[in-house]
């Protein structure tokens, strides 16, 4: 499964007081099965757009190109057939929802979607358990259970509470937008952890980031740089050392 | 009908009303009052749009509608309470009275209260009062002893295609008793209900009110609440308005002791055409009394949620702390929220505040739930649901929060139809 995620001449645009502002300005990426990929880029390039575009948010307008996931048009699929289907977005301002517990949060997703992939939905005792074990594997505090989602964590809190979600919806397609920003040392490693614990030959992950510090406890098999709605280079692991060492301007300069 | 050139029937809306308490006077009592009801009803009509009072709420239903020559039985009851406990999840151990086309149903009810308590007292001065007062014939009459916890007790009425039904409840606690009172409306087929209730909460008493109703989609559903609060008293109301083709839910209470408090809270959920109002006029006629309101609406389809509440706050009433909120979220482009407080308030030293919201669901939210899996449906239920919690919250028994919780979860079955988006 060499395309499990094809993405080709990716255009997208967000509407800007009534006309469209292009953003994506033809992606191309292919990221094989069983690997993590990283995107560095500057602010406003774009990282958060593809995110979004690849879970289908509808405030964004796809105006060309093609996405296809595990051989299906991910771009024809509904947010919540997406998740079936195994792409789960990491938000980098994860939701708050006052007034839903997190628990019965949680419970409701993951029913929803082993419901939606033919398995056998969870129990109360069975759904419990399984959080309360990844929740401790997280070093999250018990509470935040049963906490209204979202609401009044820390900024850390947040990004924990994503990678819970993560762990328990059991993705195949991990994307991470800037999971790590407002992270401090040890929370990251945590995160790292919690995303290095799902690798295996069918989860693959990309990983979005302004900084190499995620990248050195989370090793990606390739790191994109993208700026200006494009993919500008692609390298290895070295390439996020290059960066954090020279900055983006070299690679702006060579695209200009 | 033509609105340019009302037809007789149309200015004299009230006429068949009247009609039908001569039809039926020889065999009633309370006579002075019936007769003076009649008369000011006949005198002033039902009220029209033009009213201040019922600006956002068209009762014309209540007069215009058919009624076939004959209502129906009672033969529907039986089967309608019964769906109350499987579906609806009332208890059927809870101590009930029910009513059937305005009429005691003895072999329904679970429970006995002291009778019909007449409907005898002060000078007609409000339509649904007054149509009332003309022609309820039935009603419970409870009385909770000095310092006696009385549990709850449960008041349905159930009404059949094609009937008018008039109840007059009269509750009275007696110093420090307590009840929780729950109220179910429901039906069949087209038909018109009035019921007032009329309570008294003595000194450190505390009543729980707590109202469902649940009336058939062409039903005219109208209640009043009149309630004095007296000396560290509180009268605690909730209102789930979910039926009804055109409904009003309106509470007048009077702050008669110091310390006292009233609660008018509720949540109406609507979808089509239908109406739902919840209007409530509170007087602070004592010092250190408090009034909270806080009152939900989910709109779908053409639906249209009001709210009017007024507050007054006399001289005497110092230290007076009124609280106001009405929150509307509206699914469709076409449901109307229509708010209107009124604080007029005479003291000096009181605290009183009031607010609104109206608003769509929240579209970052909705892609949070739906890119976890939830499909859109279930999306929009639970941020519903969430946004009625802290409405919900404020009902403290909690069996009959949990009662109320089930309605509404009925009532998403019936949302799509009606026209959520």
């Amino acid at each position: 499964m060499s395309d499990f995620l094809r993405i080709e001449g990716l255009e997208a645009s967000i509407d800007d007081n009534g006309s469209p502002k292009p953003i994506l300005k033809g992606i191309d990426l292919v990221i094989p099965a069983g690997e993590v990929h990283a995107i560095m880029g500057p602010n406003g390039s774009g990282k958060s757009t593809l995110s979004y575009v690849l879970a289908g948010r509808e405030d964004y307008e796809v105006t060309g190109g093609s996405v296809s996931f595990k051989g299906q048009d991910l771009l024809a699929m509904e947010p919540e057939e997406r998740a079936a289907a195994g792409v789960f977005l990491a938000f980098q301002a994860p939701v708050e929802l006052p007034g839903v517990n997190n628990a019965n949060f949680l419970r409701t997703a993951v029913n929803a979607v082993r419901r939606a992939r033919g398995e056998e939905e969870y129990d109360a005792v069975q759904f419990l358990k399984a959080a309360r074990t990844k929740a401790k594997a997280l070093s999250m505090p018990e509470d935040l259970l049963k906490r209204n989602v979202n609401v009044g964590f820390s900024g850390g809190e947040k990004k924990r509470n994503e990678v819970l979600q993560m762990a328990m919806l059991n993705p195949s397609l991990a994307i991470l937008d800037e999971t790590d920003s407002g992270l401090d040392i040890d929370a990251l490693r945590i995160v790292a952890e919690g995303v290095n614990a799902l690798r295996s030959p069918s989860f693959s992950a990309l990983v979005i980031t302004h900084h190499q510090r995620l990248l050195d406890y989370l090793v990606p098999d390739k790191v994109h740089v993208m700026a200006r709605g494009r993919i500008l280079r692609t390298g290895g692991p070295e390439l996020a050392h290059q960066l954090e060492a020279e900055g983006y301007a070299s690679f702006l300069a060579e695209a200009a | 009908m033509n609105a340019l050139a009302p037809s007789a029937a149309g200015r004299d809306n009230a006429a068949r009303f009247v009609a039908e308490y001569q039809g039926k006077r020889g065999r009633l009592g309370d006579l002075a009052a019936r007769d003076a009801a009649g008369d000011w009803l006949s005198r002033h009509g039902l009220p029209r749009r033009t009213e201040e009072a019922f600006k956002y709420t068209d009762l014309r239903p209540l007069w215009e509608r058919d009624r076939p020559a004959e209502p129906s039985g009672a033969g529907f009851a039986p089967a309608l309470l019964d769906s109350l406990f499987e579906r609806a999840g009332l208890d059927r151990d809870w101590p009930r009275l029910v009513f059937v086309n305005g009429q005691l149903d003895a072999a329904l009810s679970s429970t006995q209260s002291g009778g019909f308590a007449g409907v005898g007292g002060d000078t007609p001065d409000h339509a649904v009062v007054a149509l009332n007062t003309m022609l309820a014939e039935d009603g419970a009459s409870l009385h909770v002893p000095a310092g006696t916890d009385a549990g709850r007790l449960v008041i349905v009425s159930l009404c059949g295609p094609g009937t008018d039904a008039h109840l007059r409840h009269r509750v009275v606690l007696e110093r420090g008793a307590k009840l929780s009172l729950i109220e179910i409306a429901s039906g069949e087929g087209s038909y018109a209900g009035t019921v007032v209730s009329e309570i008294t909460v003595r000194e450190e008493a505390a009543l729980e009110h707590v109202r469902l109703q649940q009336d058939a989609a062409d039903a005219v559903s109208l209640s009043h609440v009149r309630a004095t609060v007296a000396e560290r008293a509180s009268y605690d109301g909730f209102n789930l308005a979910l039926g009804a083709a055109v409904a009003r839910h309106e509470v007048r209470a009077r702050l008669e002791g110091s310390y006292g408090i009233v609660h008018v809270n509720g949540a109406q959920l609507l979808g089509g055409t239908q109406v739902a109002d919840l209007t409530s006029a509170i007087v602070h006629a004592a010092p250190h009394t408090s009034s909270r309101q806080t009152v939900k609406n989910v709109l779908t389809g053409r639906a249209r949620g009001v709210f009017q509440g007024k507050i007054l706050v006399n001289r005497i009433a110092q230290k007076t702390d009124g609280y106001q909120m009405n929150q509307a979220l509206l699914l469709s482009e076409e449901a109307e929220i229509d708010a209107k407080p009124e604080l007029e308030i005479f003291a000096d030293d009181v605290k009183c505040s009031h607010g609104a919201t109206a608003g769509a669901l929240d579209e970052e939210q909705m892609f949070y739930l739906r890119s976890r899996g939830v499909p859109r449906a279930e999306a929009r239920a639970i941020l519903v649901r969430a946004f009625l919690e802290d409405a919900f919250d404020l009902v403290a028994d909690e069996p009959v929060r949990a009662l109320l919780e089930q309605a509404t979860e009925g009532w998403w079955d019936g949302a799509d139809a009606l026209g959520a988006s």
